[in-house]
C-alpha cells in the first residue's frame, strides 16, 4: 500500500496533445509521451483495446471448464476453457447490473453466478438464468450475455485477444515475431511451452512504454546490473558490450528482439545460454536429440532461447516470460514467471530458481530495472530538455539478409522500431 | 503446551535483534545470523505454495543469500542507492512445540519504508525456524508471508 502524497504529473502543453506524429521523431521522443494522460487514454483506444495483445497460454487452462483471470490494460479478462475445448476471453462485469462477479484467480467452473441477484452464465458468456424468471416475460436472453474480446487466437499456445471485430489476423500481426516464438518452443523437445509455475506481479510507477523499450535496450545491461554481473561472475554483460556480437533488431510491426545466437555460435557449446553444460542435463539432452536428431538439437542448444519483445505487452526473456500491463499512465504492473518445458523437467526445475533470482519485486535484475522505470518517470517531467535521444547506432543501421533493419547490440534500433510502430497504431 | 518463559524472551530478543539489523542495513551481521543450511523465504501468491513447483518472490538457499548481501556491498545495488529508510515494529512472538533441536517461533511485522519513490507500509506473519548453536540462535528457515502477497507490489529490495 502507498501511502505517500501522490505524485501529480504536469499537464504538458508545449506540444499539442492530439498530434502524435510531431512528438515522435527519427531519433528522439518527447518527454510527453509518457505522461499526458488524455495520450493514455488515446493508447487504450488505439492499441491495447484494438491491436492484438497477449492474454495467456492454453496450459493455464488446460481442462475443460478451467478458468482463469487475466488482463488488457485495466481490464479484468476470464480465460476460460468451454466443454469443447474452445478458449474464450470474457470481461468481469456481470450483464446485469456491473457487478465483478468473478474474484476467484482460477478454477473449475461450467458457470459464473454473480452473488448480486444470482444471474448465471455459461463459460463461453451466454446467459443460462435468472432467479424468479417472470420478472423477464418476453426478454431475450441472447443480448445479455457477458461482453467479451471480439476475437481470439492462439498462436503455438499463446492466447492473443484483440477487442477490434475486424483488423489483421494474428499471424498478420505477429509476422517476423512468428519466428521467436517458433524458436522459443523448439526448445522443448515435445515443441510446446507451459505456463504452470505461477505468476509475480511487480507494480512500478512507471509509464508501460519505458518497460517495452527496455527489454531490448542492450545498452542498459552493463550499467543497471553491474551489481549481480559482477558478483555472480555472470557472462552474460559481455553479451550486452560494445564488442558484442549479437545483433539488435527490428522485426517489423513493434516487435524487436536483441539477438544474441552470434555469441553463443562463436562459443560454440549447448545450454551455454542457460549458463550451464550439456553433461549436467544428460536427460534433456538425450531428448533433444531423440526429437529433433543430433544436428538439429546440437543447434538449438547452441543458439538457446529468444530475447525478443512482442508487441505491445509479451516479452519473452529467454528463461521467463513478461506480461507488461499498464493501469495508469504512470503505473505499469509485470507478470512473470519462468519458462516451463515440455519434457524438460531437469532443465524447469533450474528455470524457476534462476527466475526467482532474477526478476520480481525482490529480483536480483528486475528491482534495479524498475528503479530505472520510476526515475525515468519522474525524470522526463523536467521542463527541459523535453525530448528523449534515441540516436544511438543510426550511422550503422543495416539490413540483414532477412531485409531487417539492424544494428550492434547495444544499439537503439530497437526502441526506434517501436516508436515507428506505435506512431503507426496511433495515427490510424 | 507450556511455554517457557525464559525461551520465549531469548528467541523475542532474537528477532527483534534481527530487525534492528535489517531496519539499519547492517547485512553481514544480519548474514551471520543464519545457520549454514539456512533458507529464506518470501511466498508469492498464498502461504502455503510450493516453493519447489511455484514463484516465490525470494526463495534463497543460503549460497543465494550471501549473493543477495554481496550484491548490496557493491554500491551498485541501485534500487538501495540510496538505501530505504526503515522501521519495522515486531509483535505477536509466539513459540510452538519444540521439535528435537529446533525451535519454532512466528511473529507479525509492520514495516514503514521510506525510498525515492514514497512511502510503503508492509505486513506480514514471520515464521522462523531456529537452531542453537556455539554462538546462540541461528535462523535455519525464516518464512515471510506478506499479507498482500497475492497483489502486484513494489519493489521489495530490502532485507524483509
Amino acid at each position: 500500500m502507498s501511502i505517500g502524497p501522490k505524485c501529480e504529473v504536469p499537464n504538458m502543453t508545449l506540444v499539442n496533445s492530439q498530434d502524435v506524429g510531431s512528438r515522435i521523431q527519427a531519433d528522439r521522443v518527447h518527454g510527453s509521451l509518457y505522461t499526458d494522460q488524455s495520450l493514455f487514454e488515446a493508447e487504450l483506444a488505439k492499441v491495447w483495446y484494438k491491436t492484438w495483445v497477449y492474454v495467456g497460454h492454453v496450459s493455464e487452462v488446460p481442462n475443460s471448464n478451467d478458468f482463469i483471470l487475466k488482463s488488457i490494460g485495466p481490464q479484468s479478462v476470464i480465460m476460460t476453457r468451454d466443454r469443447d475445448g474452445n478458449i474464450h476471453l470474457l470481461l468481469n462485469r456481470c450483464a446485469h447490473r456491473g457487478n465483478q462477479f468473478c474474484v476467484s484467480s482460477k478454477g473449475n467452473s461450467s458457470t459464473f453466478t454473480c452473488p448480486y441477484h444470482g444471474w448465471t452464465f455459461s463459460n463461453n458468456g451466454r446467459l443460462r438464468g435468472y432467479p424468479f424468471p417472470n420478472g423477464y416475460e418476453g426478454v431475450q436472453r441472447s443480448g445479455l450475455g457477458l461482453g467479451h474480446v471480439e476475437r481470439v487466437a492462439v498462436y503455438k499456445g499463446f492466447v492473443f485477444g484483440s477487442f477490434a471485430k475486424e483488423g489483421p489476423t494474428l499471424e498478420e500481426h505477429l509476422g517476423a515475431a512468428r519466428g521467436i516464438l517458433d524458436r522459443l518452443v523448439q526448445t522443448s523437445p515435445d515443441g510446446e511451452v507451459e505456463i504452470t509455475a505461477g505468476f509475480l506481479q511487480h507494480r512500478t510507477k512507471s509509464n508501460w512504454k519505458f518497460l517495452v523499450e527496455n527489454e531490448t535496450d542492450g545498452y542498459h545491461p552493463q550499467f543497471v546490473h553491474a551489481s549481480i554481473f559482477n558478483v555472480a561472475e555472470s557472462g552474460i554483460g559481455a553479451l550486452y558490450g560494445p564488442n558484442s556480437t549479437a545483433v539488435a533488431r527490428d522485426l517489423g510491426k513493434g516487435h524487436t528482439e536483441i539477438d544474441l545466437r552470434p555469441e553463443f555460435r562463436r562459443i560454440g557449446e549447448p545450454l551455454a545460454w542457460f549458463g550451464t553444460t550439456e553433461d549436467r542435463f544428460p536427460g534433456y539432452t538425450a531428448r533433444m536429440k531423440q526429437a529433433y536428431g543430433d544436428e538439429k538439437a546440437n543447434q538449438i542448444m547452441i543458439d538457446g532461447t529468444p530475447h525478443a519483445m512482442i508487441f505491445p505487452n509479451l516479452f519473452i526473456a529467454e528463461i521467463q516470460i513478461f506480461v507488461i500491463q499498464p493501469v495508469a499512465v504512470d503505473e505499469t504492473i509485470q507478470h512473470v514467471t519462468a519458462l516451463q518445458f515440455k519434457g524438460a523437467p531437469d532443465l524447469n526445475r533450474r528455470l524457476r530458481q534462476q527466475t526467482m533470482g532474477s526478476v520480481g519485486p525482490a529480483g536480483f535484475l528486475l528491482a534495479d530495472d524498475s528503479e530505472m522505470y520510476e526515475r525515468t518517470q519522474r525524470g522526463v517531467q523536467a521542463l527541459s530538455p523535453e525530448w528523449n535521444y534515441l540516436g544511438r547506432g543510426k550511422h550503422r543501421e543495416r539490413r540483414d539478409s532477412d531485409g531487417f533493419l539492424i544494428g550492434d547490440a547495444t544499439d537503439e534500433i530497437t526502441s526506434r522500431g517501436i516508436w515507428r510502430h506505435y506512431r503507426a497504431l496511433m495515427e490510424t | 503446551m507450556t511455554i517457557d518463559p525464559a525461551l520465549l524472551a531469548e528467541v523475542t530478543e532474537f528477532i527483534y535483534r534481527e530487525a534492528r539489523l535489517q531496519d539499519d542495513h547492517e547485512y553481514d551481521a544480519w548474514e551471520s545470523l543464519w545457520t549454514a543450511d539456512g533458507v529464506y523465504w518470501v511466498p508469492a501468491n498464498g502461504e502455503d505454495v510450493d516453493p519447489e513447483t511455484q514463484m516465490s518472490i525470494i526463495y534463497d538457499n543460503r549460497s543465494r543469500i550471501a549473493l543477495r548481501v554481496r550484491q548490496f556491498h557493491t554500491g551498485k545495488r541501485h534500487t538501495q542507492m540510496p538505501r530505504s529508510r526503515l522501521r519495522r515494529v515486531v509483535s505477536n512472538v509466539e513459540l510452538n512445540s519444540p521439535d528435537g533441536e529446533q525451535i519454532s517461533a512466528a511473529a507479525n511485522v509492520l514495516i514503514f519504508e521510506s525510498n525515492l519513490r514514497g512511502d510503503t507500509l508492509w505486513a506480514a506473519r514471520t515464521q522462523y525456524v531456529l537452531r542453537r548453536e556455539e554462538r546462540g540462535l541461528r535462523m535455519a528457515r525464516k518464512k515471510v508471508i506478506l499479507v498482500n502477497n497475492d497483489k502486484a507490489l513494489y519493489t521489495l529490495s530490502f532485507l524483509i
